[in-house]
């Protein structure tokens, strides 16, 4: 079962009780800005009166859990991508080409962590929804399986044709991801950066990772090829020099 | 006498200076984390550590493949005489970029955890296993040195006897890391400008490794014949230059075929901070180095042969800043410069660089001692003692 969270921004009043819970749950302070940092994992961003909350959108073939070289990060089966500092070392890969730009660093910790949304993925595992999900008076976040909130979506849409831009996103950006938005006009219009393929980004490195090993077969057998090629053909070299030599010495005897 | 003194004493200024500088960034970085030591951001993640640092680094010791690919595999013995050197220089960069790593990672004391902890699918991982296999394969190849002078021969006679495997490792691992550094690009297309992003991008890394390696290596014979009083040996490092340029040709072909296969005319033909950038690494790092080492004249020529090598690193050394810092700074719409003190450690690294060098040359036979004395005229080139360029100068 895979559970995602359907963000419908027509609805967001700007109340910011997502954000206090969320500052609750992570044991981070309540702060006035409204953006994602490091001691904020959810923030409801204003955009002129449009209130557009943000938060890691679980990608279902996640960027950071594909670059990370220790696999730090993890697409679990619930849903929620869910990140383990121990095993982090810290290259920040993550936050370099995650397309949402979604992680954040505690720069000024001396054993910084790489901080994001998990989705409450030990409220989930309970049976419990994300506390950002409960603390909405508004129901501009509603928790439920992927399915049940695609469905909601369209059904939202169908209804309600001229309050909804008719695209839900997330359904294919960068291959998908378990949150979902909802809203009046383009994403792009409310501070999303979209230029996003459809495939995970991940394909675009999968492409020549995956000749890796075909190379080092090739590669070693080649070098090793024209290592026996040269070093022969320097051998050989040097033996008709001395038969050259030898014959000119035979001569000169002879003619003695 | 005297103003030799004097120059000796103003460079040991310069090297006392950084160091001391870099010792304090040192403990900043160390007692207060990367925010305090740095400029980066969660908008600038990577900046003058992994741009300069590692992705430099790693590119300007590609000398030491390249020189063992040709004496080895390509059987060119001529080169064997700047081999211990191109080896050093190449061994010690990447311990360099080693230490750049650990000022750079946030968790320093996990830059092991990739050899138990796997992602194969990621670039990351792939950068971190070559760096690990690659550092031990160039100690390996750097060992004899060490054994000779310590009359080890058993030593020697092992290692002597893997030559071949361990070469073929080092241009297998290489190709990988210097490739795979463009490739750590591949997975950001909506953020990288157009005029960086590219498909080819670890094609275009490992062609410009391949370019800089042999102009390293010219830099370094020309330095350290000023140091140590040697020769150049002009003619190898002559021929060497066409390596260069060769690869530098290949570099141009893929490039100009990336701006029409990508479209970037509008790109790179408007006056913007990064067209302008653009230009400038072309002209200096593809363009020029080109046109001056097909030259033959300049090519025979010592200084030359030192500029236009020279111009070569400069250029290279701008393509990875632009890649790795200007092509991320309109998507990200922050501007990014290193704080100083982030300078100060890249110095104090490339300053432990030199003076490593410079100890190991002096104690470990680097610089074979038939080439010291050798003078003679090879393939219609005349060897110069170090001692007739300082007449000439003097």
């Amino acid at each position: 079962m895979k559970y995602g969270i359907l963000i419908d921004i027509t609805k967001c009043i700007g109340c910011y009780a997502c954000e206090e819970a969320c500052a609750e749950r992570w044991n981070n302070p309540v702060t006035e800005t409204h953006e994602l940092s490091a001691i904020q994992n959810t923030a409801v961003e204003d955009h002129d009166g449009t209130y557009v909350p943000r938060l890691c959108m679980h990608c279902e073939k996640p960027t950071c859990a594909s670059v990370c070289p220790v696999g730090a990060f993890q697409k679990t089966k619930l849903g929620p991508v869910i990140y383990d500092p121990s095993k982090c070392l810290g290259c920040r890969y993550c936050i370099q080409a995650c397309p949402f730009d979604i992680p954040k660093y505690q720069w000024d910790k001396l054993n910084p962590k790489v901080t994001k949304c998990d989705m409450c993925y030990e409220r989930i595992k309970k049976g419990e929804i994300p506390a950002c999900v409960e603390a909405c008076p508004a129901e501009a976040r509603i928790f439920g399986t992927k399915e049940e909130l695609i469905e909601e979506a369209k059904r939202r849409i169908d209804e309600n044709p001229e309050t909804y831009y008719p695209h839900i996103f997330g359904l294919k950006e960068a291959g998908g991801t378990s949150i979902l938005y909802l809203s009046d006009r383009p994403l792009n219009k409310l501070g999303f950066k979209v230029k996003l393929p459809e495939v995970p980004l991940s394909h675009f490195t999968e492409q020549i990772m995956s000749k890796i090993p075909n190379y080092i077969f090739w590669g070693g057998t080649l070098l090793f090829g024209i290592w026996w090629i040269t070093k022969r053909r320097d051998e050989v070299q040097r033996l008709q020099k001395k038969l050259k030599e030898m014959e000119e010495n035979n001569k000169k005897e002879n003619e003695e | 006498m005297k103003i030799k003194n004097l120059k000796l004493t103003f460079w040991g200024a310069v090297f006392w200076i950084i160091v001391v500088l870099g010792i304090y960034s040192t403990i900043l970085r160390f007692t207060k984390g990367l925010g305090a030591a740095t400029n980066l951001s969660d908008k600038f993640p990577w900046g003058l550590w992994i741009g300069f640092d590692v992705l430099c680094g790693v590119g300007l010791a590609a000398g030491g493949f390249v020189i063992a690919a040709a004496v080895y595999i390509f059987n060119l013995e001529e080169y064997k005489s700047i081999l211990p050197s191109a080896i050093l220089t190449a061994f010690l960069g990447y311990l360099l970029v080693i230490v750049a790593l650990i000022y750079d990672l946030g968790k320093p004391w996990n830059i092991w955890h990739p050899i138990i902890m796997w992602n194969p699918e990621s670039v990351m991982f792939e950068v971190a296993w070559c760096v690990m296999l690659y550092t031990t394969v160039l100690a390996l190849e750097f060992s004899p040195m060490l054994f000779q002078k310590l009359r080890l021969e058993k030593p020697q006679k092992i290692i002597k006897s893997l030559t071949i495997p361990l070469v073929v490792a080092g241009v297998i691992l290489s190709t990988l890391h210097q490739s795979s550094l463009g490739s750590l690009y591949l997975i950001v297309p909506e953020k990288l400008h157009p005029i960086w992003y590219s498909s080819n991008l670890p094609y275009l890394f490992f062609l410009s490794a391949v370019a800089v390696g042999p102009a390293m290596v010219t830099i370094e014979s020309y330095l350290s014949s000023r140091a140590f009083r040697r020769e150049i040996e002009i003619h190898i490092l002559s021929r060497l230059a066409k390596v260069t340029a060769v690869a530098l040709m290949v570099y141009f072909v893929l490039k100009v075929e990336d701006i029409v296969n990508y479209k970037l005319f509008p790109y790179i033909f408007s006056l913007r901070y990064e067209s302008l950038m653009f230009w400038l690494e072309f002209a200096v790092g593809v363009i020029v180095p080109i046109a001056l080492l097909t030259n033959s004249k300049i090519r025979k020529s010592k200084k030359g042969l030192f500029v236009a090598q020279l111009i070569t690193v400069l250029g290279f050394i701008l393509n990875r800043l632009n890649v790795s810092i200007t092509g991320l700074e309109s998507y990200t719409q922050a501007g990014y410069f290193p704080k100083w003190t982030e300078i100060s450690v890249t110095l104090f690294i490339v300053a432990l660089g030199f003076a490593a060098f410079r100890l190991i040359a002096k104690h470990l036979p680097v610089f074979p001692p038939e080439v010291e004395e050798r003078k003679t005229i090879t393939e219609g080139f005349e060897v110069i003692s170090m001692r007739e360029v300082f007449k000439e100068q003097i």
